[in-house]
């Protein structure tokens, strides 16, 4: 039986549970005693104790399920399979049965491993048998505890509510967790590449090379992880993203907010921040297919010489991307700013540009600071422009016309094709991702205290 | 006024002879005011907000160096009519202001006025102290320094101290004058925007109920700081607060429901108005 017939069969239970309490609860009501709670709440409270459980043990199981019959399929392995072998070729039998089981024969399967398919189906069937009873029993169970508990003083509304806090609380935690394990994973492998290479070395060392010998007679220069010049060109995209974007978002924000109309403000904000619906890898076409061969005709007009990938297309491009966030966070520090400054600066005979340059933006700044530190973050984190627009090679370089690589490029490059995760080539990746995370962490606490002070300011 | 304990004496005894309003007082003022030539003078303005018009054809005179307070209730005009005085209402998009208002006999409303020039010359003073978020020094300093009339140095600090000493504020802030300004009590900080109000030398000064956001010690000040600047400037204020009008004013302009009822001496106004709805309005009959 699939799970989600079983899910549907413990949803008809729970509403069979709902039906079952409101209906007793009225019958009390209707022999007139006085209920706690308006026989819905009974009913919920039976569904609920029919549904959650039966539902947390479905997914329990599901998640158990398959490593506990792997545990009996090698137990049950004759000895000379599995003694003295690694994990790796363990799991590649597992793999030998599940197929043989899936009915995918290739080649002639020795009997022990035939044999143990046969014992992984009967286990199967057993394991979702059970599954099955074992739900059902704990729905029917549920059911049958909560009515026994059903009388006409119990407080069914007020237990509804904690059960229901219960599940938002667990939902947040769920959320939380997630985040921790996310970070866990990267700390966890970071620690293996750091292992090997020293971090030191990898944070101050000039020379990005991770390529390296797959065999050991195999003619290769040993790999280099000195970070330097990737963190250079992820921070030197970023400076030509914000050198486009804090302009052009500051100056139209100033100007939606003190200059343009009512009309002319409803038509044109909107049509900004659709430039941040746009899907990032839009932006990389424009960047590779419009951007960067315009700049480099452009340059080679002028006798320059461009690199196809330059720093300036995917810098460029990316600062496009965040005009709208640079807006929309000035748009509400400078409206934000009370009226009566505006006042305050007219009445002394500032004109508009001088009361905006003078008054305004030192008013908003915090706020405008906030936002330009969120772009920030945004930009260094970005990673399909750079992919699609950006080049490969780590050069420490300062001229945007030449073609740099950043971290998320370097961390895509390292993670794509065959990988195993034991070499520092692709270990190399979450150290870069653990540094990245790092930093735009970093950004993003002194962004938002950056922000926060500033609201305290005004409200 | 060389240290705090002589202003503060002096308040005391400039709020007490002005809520006693012996009758010699009143006589020197009504006398004093014959003396003093017209400064502003506004015929037939109306202020439209949109379709909907806020005033009708107010004309008044506003005589020079005296306190000219415009009284009535809430949403009568008077405030509508102090920002035509500096064409603030222009900031406004919807607003639109016909008619003539004269300052020294030039309409500030002739196309080849700038209304910021004009600003300069018109200071204003708003219902809620709103210092910039600068220091106390660069708020006096702000307007001088944007109309040129000071670079920074020793100029700039003249100005400051003479602005901060008429303001009365500057025993209260001389040895804080780059803390910010925003760090001011509300009463430091109404006397403070005075002060900057002042620091770009204007003739006229407008206050919008300066003091309504003001506890009464604030307002005392404040209220004997506007009798000392009646010296040298033209003042118009809008108040709420009849007593308010009677110890600072020397006229009183009764607004009502857009309408300019009644102009007299503040004396005269208060103890024998000549209209029905300004004696109901000083009787506290509605308002």
């Amino acid at each position: 039986m699939s799970v989600s017939l079983l899910f549907a069969i413990v949803l008809v239970l729970a509403l069979v549970g709902y039906f079952l309490g409101r209906a007793n609860a009225s019958g009390l009501k209707a022999s007139g005693k006085n209920l706690h709670s308006i026989p819905p709440y009974h009913g919920y409270y039976i569904a609920l104790w029919c549904g959650l459980p039966a539902f947390v043990l479905v997914l329990v199981w599901q998640a158990a399920q398959g490593s506990i019959i792997d545990q009996i399929l090698i137990a049950g392995l004759p000895s000379h399979l599995t003694e003295g072998t690694s994990a790796a070729r363990v799991s590649l039998i597992l793999g030998e049965i599940k197929n043989v089981a899936a009915g995918r024969v290739f080649g002639t399967p020795e009997p022990a491993v035939i044999e143990a398919a046969e014992h992984y189906k009967s286990l199967q069937s057993t394991a979702s048998l059970a599954l099955v009873a074992c739900t059902l029993a704990v729905a029917v169970g549920g059911i049958a505890f909560a009515r026994a508990r059903l009388s006409p003083d119990f407080r069914a509304r007020n237990r509804v509510d904690g059960i229901l806090r219960g599940l938002l609380i667990i939902c947040s935690v769920l959320a939380i967790l997630t985040t921790l394990g996310i970070i866990l994973s990267l700390l966890i492998e970071s620690f293996a590449f750091f292992s090997r290479v020293p971090v030191l070395s990898f944070l101050f060392g000039m020379e990005w090379s991770p390529q390296m010998a797959i065999r050991s007679d195999q003619v290769a220069a040993e790999g280099a992880f000195g970070a330097v010049p990737v963190f250079w060109g992820t921070i030197f995209i970023s400076a030509i993203a914000m050198f486009v974007a804090l302009p052009v978002g500051l100056f139209s924000a100033i100007y939606l907010v003190e200059y343009a109309d009512k009309r002319v403000r409803s038509f044109v904000k909107p049509l900004l921040e659709i430039l941040a619906g746009i899907p990032t890898i839009v932006y990389g076409f424009f960047a590779v297919l419009t951007v960067a061969p315009f700049i480099r005709e452009f340059g080679m007009s002028l006798g320059l010489d461009v690199a196809s990938n330059s720093a300036l297309a995917a810098g460029g491009v990316m600062g496009i991307m965040i005009i709208p966030f640079i807006s929309s966070f000035s748009d509400d520090a400078i409206s934000a700013v009370p009226q009566s400054m505006r006042d305050g600066a007219y009445a002394l005979g500032a004109t508009k540009a001088e009361t905006i340059r003078q008054v305004l933006l030192p008013a908003a700044l915090p706020g405008i600071v906030g936002g330009v530190l969120l772009a920030v973050s945004r930009a260094i984190g970005e990673t399909m422009i750079v992919v699609m627009a950006a080049g490969l090679t780590a050069t420490l370089t300062a001229n945007p016309l030449e073609g740099v690589t950043t971290v998320t490029v370097q961390i895509v490059t390292l993670l794509i094709g065959d990988t195993e995760f034991d070499s520092p080539k692709t270990l190399a990746a979450f150290g870069l991702g653990l540094v990245l995370f790092i930093s735009t962490l970093v950004l993003n606490i002194v962004a938002l205290q950056v922000v926060k002070r500033y609201r305290e300011r005004y409200e | 006024m060389t240290t705090l304990d002589t202003t503060e004496a002096s308040g005391m005894i400039m709020t007490k002879t002005a809520e006693d309003t012996g009758t010699l007082a009143k006589t020197a003022t009504a006398a004093r005011a014959g003396e003093h030539e017209t400064k502003i003078s506004a015929s037939a303005v109306s202020v439209f907000y949109g379709e909907k018009q806020a005033l009708f054809d107010v004309t008044i005179d506003i005589p020079a160096r005296q306190v000219m307070a415009f009284i009535g209730p809430s949403g009568c005009g008077k405030s509508t009519f102090l920002r035509c005085i500096n064409r603030m209402n222009d900031t406004i998009d919807i607003c639109s202001v016909k008619g003539k208002i004269e300052i020294d006999g030039a309409n500030i409303y002739d196309p080849k006025i700038d209304p910021v020039l004009l600003r300069a010359r018109v200071g204003m003073v708003f219902q809620k102290p709103n210092p910039f978020p600068k220091s106390i020094y660069d708020n006096i300093a702000y307007g001088p320094r944007i109309h040129g009339v000071a670079k920074a140095g020793s100029a700039m600090d003249e100005i400051v101290e003479t602005s901060l000493q008429r303001a009365g504020l500057w025993n209260e802030v001389k040895d804080r004058l780059h803390e910010p300004g925003t760090g001011l009590s509300g009463g430091q900080q109404q006397r403070l925007c005075i002060a900057r109000a002042i620091a770009v030398n204007p003739d006229v000064i407008l206050m919008d109920e300066p003091c309504s956001a003001l506890d009464p010690i604030a307002t005392a000040k404040v209220e004997e700081l506007i009798d000392e600047l009646r010296t040298r400037y033209t003042i118009v204020i809008v108040t709420h607060s009849m007593q308010q009008a009677a110890r600072v004013s020397q006229k009183a302009a009764f607004f009502h429901l857009g309408n300019l009822i009644e102009v007299d001496e503040t004396d005269r106004m208060f103890t024998n108005p000549t209209d029905q709805r300004t004696q109901d309005y000083i009787t506290g009959r509605f308002g």
